[in-house]
């Protein structure tokens, strides 16, 4: 086989591979951050702690019900999102008044809740969860091995990804949300009852991730703060792509994921960093990240 | 102004209406009334509570206390987004029109709360500008063509009472005249309007009935046939 740069190509490929799981990940955890952060102008900070909750939700349904990874991949989100709306109804909506940085400090503590929570009950070590039996083994491609169920997540996140583009971009529904983000006074005076749609919005943007949670039960253990590694890289994802901007987060995410692969080829020691890099050259290039609107 | 006038209902009652946005109190006492098929103006000096006014219709506002009844039933104190569902159409000052929406996303946005409103052909033959220009961005079309559509887009939800904030602000005067023929179209199609102006020239040529609003309150109303005998009253309320 050619190399590349002295690189096999295997090892390449694997690590693009590791990087597109990754981005999905990150895809679809910004995307509903940036949903939310269009309509509620709230920087959810308990988003990690909900894409553990779903990964919790799966394995206990497991664990408990015998309900497998298919199940789950339809109850997690609802759990979730419904966990969203209680929390957006009885807490969030309070603070709208006040400034985004009370909103922040909320989801920020309820995060710490959430993760406090399950590490107490059980422990930091984390709980295998079995790859479902349809998507176990994996294809040879010739040029690299592909694991079935990466194939999978990656297809699945891509998906829902632009299925969500497609509802907020082109359809009715999604017209009345774009439409309330720029001004919720004036599609309340057209009739529409917009707390309620903020609070749907707050549910879908959390059930999004709790639908991660469950889609990385099998990559990742199921962890208590399996979250919180992940959410920092994914608010800088935000940060580049754009607040609230729902092609940036998506487009960012998968960018990114890869872009972090190609570093862990070829330059491993910042991998850890190039996401950070990157979004420092664009805050400073373009304040408003790379799809965002200036506000 | 027709006699018979005065056996219609009144669609839109205000008495004794108080509006505060937070600490501030900016109606103080606004009494007026709008009858079905009419056009009414409130006109007024910037800051007298003409927009307030609408705003406090349409329960845009922090508090209002007193009383605000379309068509019998009292609208403060009812959820806010139940009052447009009522049949009552608002255009803002600042036309609203969204930027993140297409025209034809713009122009369908508000849902239908009554049947009897305009069809889209019918609203193109009213607007003839907005007619091809449904894919561009809602806020690439010139200020009159967003004045039409902001119009536009209240006529097909089968609203009866249109409240219409500064429509001709900032338009030159061949758009203004447009307007004006909307404006008139539509009051012959039946639907009432509650017009704020501080152009009196272009109030005068549409409207039935002006309200002079000073000071968050309705200091007095002369019918549009009078207007040329009040000219100097209105002058000195209009401070021009």
């Amino acid at each position: 086989m050619v190399s590349l740069l002295g690189i096999p190509p295997q090892v390449l490929f694997g690590q693009l591979l590791l990087g597109l799981i990754n981005g999905s990940f990150y895809a679809l955890l910004s995307l509903g951050l940036a949903v939310i952060f269009g309509m509620l102008n709230v920087i959810n900070f308990a988003h990690g702690a909900l894409y553990m909750v779903g990964a919790f939700v799966a394995w206990l349904l497991l664990t408990y019900a015998g309900i497998g990874y298919w199940g789950a991949l339809v109850i997690a989100p609802v759990v979730v999102g419904l966990l969203g709306i209680l929390l957006e109804k009885t807490m969030l909506s309070r603070l709208y008044k006040l400034d985004h940085l009370y909103g922040l400090l909320l989801t920020f503590g309820l995060a710490l809740i959430l993760e406090g929570a399950f590490r107490h009950q059980y422990g930091v070590s984390g709980q295998p969860y079995p790859i479902p039996a349809a998507l176990q083994g994996g294809q040879n491609l010739g040029f690299m091995f592909l694991p079935n169920y990466r194939g999978w997540v990656v297809v699945a996140s891509l998906v829902i990804c632009f299925g969500t583009w497609f509802a907020i971009e082109r359809t009715k529904l999604g017209a009345y949300l774009r439409a309330a983000t720029e001004n919720p006074t004036l599609v309340q005076a057209f009739g529409i009852n917009v707390p309620v749609m903020v609070s749907l919005t707050y549910g879908f943007g959390v059930a999004l991730a709790g639908l991660a949670g469950v889609l990385a039960a099998p990559i990742y253990q199921v962890s208590p703060l399996m979250g919180t590694n992940l959410i920092i890289i994914v608010f800088a994802v935000v940060v580049i792509g754009g607040m609230g901007s729902i092609l940036g987060a998506i487009v960012t995410g998968l960018g990114l994921g890869l872009l972090e692969g190609l570093t862990k080829v070829f330059y491993p020691e910042a991998s850890n960093i190039v996401v950070f890099v990157v979004m420092a050259i664009v805050l400073l290039i373009k304040p408003a990240g790379l799809f965002g609107r200036e506000r | 102004m027709p006699d018979g006038m005065h056996t219609k209902t009144a669609m839109l009652e205000i008495a004794d209406l108080h509006g505060y946005y937070g600490e501030s109190h900016v109606l103080h006492g606004v009494s007026l009334e709008v009858r079905q098929g009419e056009v009414v103006t409130l006109l007024g000096r910037n800051g007298a509570g003409k927009t307030s006014t609408m705003r406090a219709i349409m329960g845009i506002m922090g508090k209002r206390t007193g009383s605000i009844r379309f068509q019998g039933q009292e609208l403060i104190g009812m959820a806010q987004h139940r009052i447009p569902r009522l049949g009552i159409g608002y255009v803002p000052e600042e036309r609203g029109i969204f930027s993140s929406l297409s025209v034809d996303e713009n122009l369908t946005l508000p849902p239908v709360v009554k049947d009897g409103g305009m069809t889209v052909p019918q609203i193109y033959d009213l607007f003839p500008n907005l007619k091809g220009r449904g894919s561009t961005q809602g806020t690439r079309l010139s200020g009159g063509e967003q004045q039409m559509l902001a119009i536009a887009r209240i006529l097909r939800t089968g609203a009866t009472l249109i409240l219409l904030d500064e429509p001709t602000e900032g338009l030159a005067p061949v758009i203004i005249e447009q307007i004006g023929v909307a404006v008139r179209a539509l009051k012959a199609r039946g639907f009432t309007i509650v017009l704020v102006e501080q152009n009196f020239r272009f109030a005068a040529t549409i409207a039935d009935r002006h309200y002079v609003m000073e000071e968050g309150h309705v200091v007095d109303m002369i019918p549009n046939d009078q207007l040329e005998a009040n000219m100097d009253k209105l002058h000195t309320y209009l401070g021009v």
